[in-house]
């Protein structure tokens, strides 16, 4: 079980970041240390696509929560791409709709960004 | 666990298994869990809602319990599935959590979500089994 981890900057200064795989207690500090470098320089608003993960749990919900906090401190955001209906319905039972922007395609993700 | 494995006759199959108390073992629960819920009539929603009670549940047992090892013991019935989840370290009753962690925790409120009964039982000796079922539903 891993975590693939990919950074990438579109539309000039928004960053993506593309995770395949489980998140859990292995794998979740990876996501995390990305999350953590993008933030730490200067990166506060993000688009965290979930669509090739295919399990997470409350570490990874962790992370991603934790990261939303400190980007909000800057005034920035956080929002998630994610179809997969067990991962929403995680999202669902945790009350987490409510405090992610979670949107069904990059694009939307990106626009609400703005 | 207050009963013996070996006196679990009355259920369809009992799958016992030990991991070290280490995160990059509770993949191997998780899905040992699921294999043991695919084999009774859960839909993939509900092998998935175990699976991740399952996790849930051994992640506490790394973050809050400590101990060498974790015991998942599965006891299949024909409409539902009891999963045991056992530390030897420091236990993983909620509150006892909450009394030496300020985290927000997640994983507790998911298990119990997830699952249709979820009971602690802590042992004199150390270390909280967590017993939780899930029925087979429709």
């Amino acid at each position: 079980m891993d975590i693939k981890v990919n950074v990438r900057v579109t539309r000039g200064d928004t960053y993506v970041v593309d995770l395949n795989g489980e998140i859990d207690v292995y794998t979740s500090p990876k996501v995390k240390d990305a999350i953590g470098d993008l933030i730490d320089k200067g990166h506060y608003n993000l688009v965290i696509n979930l669509e090739k993960v295919r399990y997470i749990d409350s570490t990874g919900l962790g992370v991603l929560i934790g990261g939303l906090k400190r980007v909000r401190e800057h005034g920035g955001t956080v929002n998630l791409v994610c179809t997969n209906p067990q991962i929403k319905k995680i999202f669902d039972i945790t009350g987490l709709v409510k405090i992610f922007g979670i949107y069904d395609d990059e694009d939307a993700a990106m626009k609400a960004l703005v | 666990m207050n009963q013996p494995v070996e006196n679990l006759t009355h259920t369809l199959g009992t799958v016992e298994l030990r991991i070290p108390c280490k995160a990059e073992w509770v993949a191997v629960a998780r899905l040992a869990a699921a294999a043991v819920a695919n084999r009774l009539n859960f839909s993939i929603e509900d092998i998935e809602d175990v699976k991740l009670a399952v996790a849930e549940a051994c992640t506490n047992c790394i973050q809050h319990a400590g101990g060498q090892q974790i015991q998942i013991v599965c006891e299949t019935e024909p409409d539902a599935l009891t999963v045991h989840v056992r530390d030897f370290g420091r236990g993983t009753r909620p509150e006892a959590i909450a009394s030496r962690d300020d985290e927000p925790r997640l994983g507790v409120f998911l298990i119990r979500s997830l699952m249709d009964s979820v009971e602690y039982d802590a042992h004199p000796e150390g270390g909280t089994t967590l017993v939780m079922t899930k029925k087979v539903s429709g």
